[in-house]
């Protein structure tokens, strides 16, 4: 592992005042100098790799401000503080009870230790598991840009079907996000150019011919919360998610569904997916498809048929597209018989 | 480089033999080298550095000196010599160095030793009392088989004493979900689950 400078910064400016200094507007979040660390499960696992190699490691978890580890939930909507840990937000009663398709997705992620440890912005903007971007002798445009890709040609069943590229068809493997991306979630963001709010749908970038910047943020940038807006019938909501086994591992494929029916019929449906794209993933095309049609197994599998009509499926993980087609029909009957 | 302020909590024991012996081989090389006594630290690059890091190991204090780069679980076992906590994969895949910090499970090999200045830690080492007495937790590992080669036991036992304490120990599914981060290879599982159950009810007084 390359030696780092370890910094303690105790508020979110002082924090960015640092990064602001050892980074530059053109360095991205993941390849500068100056690094921002909280649960660190991620980010540690990849410096041991050398995929990761900041020089100076600015720990986050001992940020002052108390709104970075509280939950709000009021009418207008749930505020997570960005240092809260995945398995609190997992826990918390009116998270649960109003948002089941966040809790569920915090819940089936990672382990129990894992939870504990992981804040809930490093999980959104962890980073892929591609066995090729992992291990660093093999070629990958997202580690070193330019270099090619080694799973296109390679044993590529965990891959991604949707929103891949020429350069790139690693998976982004989150589940919360999925959640977040379903239900219109804004992130509030701070750094030398001052605050600001992004929607989260516009948080990740597609790979492109430029897998290696994986997010709008520029490197000074903290994320301090994460906003989702009130929606009354997200109680109606759930997150299924397929693995090879049954616990504590990555999605195959999965799906966060929330819907508001009117007696048997949709009046909206949001859907996203997961394990199966290179970002999170709005399946707009099956909630335009579903909206006003009653929900049943035919109506369901239209939509998922509309979700998936761009696939497009390599060597191995062709079997991902019936597989995510038939989550998301597991999960849209499995949302509409939900008792709320 | 390690400076221990505390002694060992452990009895005469092969284990505390072997411990002593190591953490003393780990440490020679580095007293003995003239070249880096002889470089003051001031004059090296801050990436050179170490840092001082201040934990609280079974309720004894600890000040270490370390690399930044030394993980929690690799300062407990290589620098303070307290081998209970294994190491298992080193990627936060398998739950083997699975100790509590402020009282919650964490994975020790994710996490920089230096980030728990001034926290709380427990090792498998701490959780018998000063008469010898096993965590309830320890005994029902025994009481139930919970283990063959007991490589993973010391991070099944911290993990499930954290999975109790979570509240996440009311079903045997629920056990079996919330403990998932611990592999066993031994596929010891069925008697895990049980050892759980019958800590879960001693504790819940049951």
């Amino acid at each position: 592992m390359r030696p780092f400078i370890y910094e303690r910064p105790t508020d979110v400016s002082a924090a960015v005042a640092i990064a602001s200094r050892f980074t530059t507007e053109d360095d991205h979040p993941t390849r500068a100098n100056a690094q921002f660390i909280a649960g660190g499960t991620n980010l540690a696992d990849y410096m041991k790799l050398g995929v990761a190699a900041p020089n100076r490691l600015l720990d986050l978890n001992r940020l002052e401000e108390p709104a970075l580890r509280q939950i709000r939930v009021t009418d207008d909507g749930v505020r997570f503080g960005a240092l809260v840990r995945m398995g609190e937000a997992a826990d918390h009663g009116e998270v649960k009870r109003r948002y089941p398709v966040i809790a569920d997705s915090l819940r089936l992620a990672a382990s129990g230790q894992i939870r504990n440890m992981a804040s809930l912005a490093g999980n959104m903007l962890q980073r892929t598991r591609c066995e090729y971007f992992r291990e660093p002798s093999w070629a990958c445009n997202k580690r070193v840009p330019g270099s090619g890709c080694a799973a296109m040609e390679g044993f590529n069943r965990q891959h991604a079907v949707l929103g891949a590229s020429d350069a790139c068809i690693a998976t982004y493997h989150g589940d919360f996000a999925q959640a977040l991306i379903a239900l219109d979630a804004v992130i509030r963001a701070e750094g030398s150019r001052g605050a600001r709010e992004i929607p989260f749908a516009r948080l990740h970038r597609l790979p492109r011919d430029t897998p290696h910047i994986e997010t709008d943020l520029a490197a000074d940038e903290i994320i301090t919360a994460i906003e989702v807006p009130a929606l009354p019938w997200a109680r109606r909501s759930r997150y299924l998610k397929i693995r090879d086994r049954e616990s504590y591992a990555f999605a195959l494929a999965s799906a966060a569904v929330a819907l508001d029916l009117d007696g048997d019929s949709v009046r909206e449906a949001r859907i996203a997916l997961g394990g199966l794209a290179t970002v999170p993933w709005r399946a707009g095309e099956a909630e335009a498809a579903l909206q006003g049609k009653k929900l049943d197994e035919a109506s369901a599998g239209a939509a998922a048929d509309a979700a998936f009509a761009g696939a497009e499926p390599r060597q191995h993980n062709a079997f991902k597209v019936e597989l995510g087609k038939r989550t998301l029909v597991r999960a849209l009957l499995e949302t509409r018989d939900m008792k709320v | 480089m390690s400076r221990i302020s505390a002694p060992s909590t452990t009895g005469l024991s092969r284990r505390s033999f072997m411990t002593a012996t190591v953490s003393a081989a780990a440490a020679a090389p580095l007293l003995s080298s003239p070249t880096r006594a002889e470089k003051p630290a001031a004059t090296r690059s801050g990436l050179r550095e170490t840092v001082a890091v201040s934990l609280r190991i079974n309720k004894q204090p600890y000040e270490l000196s370390l690399d930044a780069r030394t993980s929690l679980l690799d300062a407990l076992r290589d620098h303070v010599g307290l081998t209970g906590t294994k190491k298992g994969c080193d990627h936060g895949q398998c739950g083997a160095c699975t100790v509590l910090v402020d009282g919650k499970r964490v994975l020790s090999c994710l996490s920089f030793a230096v980030m728990n200045d001034g926290k709380e830690v427990t090792t498998v080492e701490g959780l018998a009392s000063s008469d010898g007495k096993l965590h309830p937790m320890q005994q029902a590992f025994i009481d139930h088989d919970a283990f063959q080669c007991g490589y993973c036991t010391p991070g099944q036992i911290m993990s499930a004493i954290g999975c109790v304490n979570e509240g996440h120990a009311n079903s045997e599914d629920d056990i079996r979900e919330y403990m998932s981060g611990n592999i066993c290879r031994c596929a010891a599982y069925p008697n895990i689950v049980a050892a759980v159950v019958q800590a879960r009810d001693q504790a819940r007084g049951t």
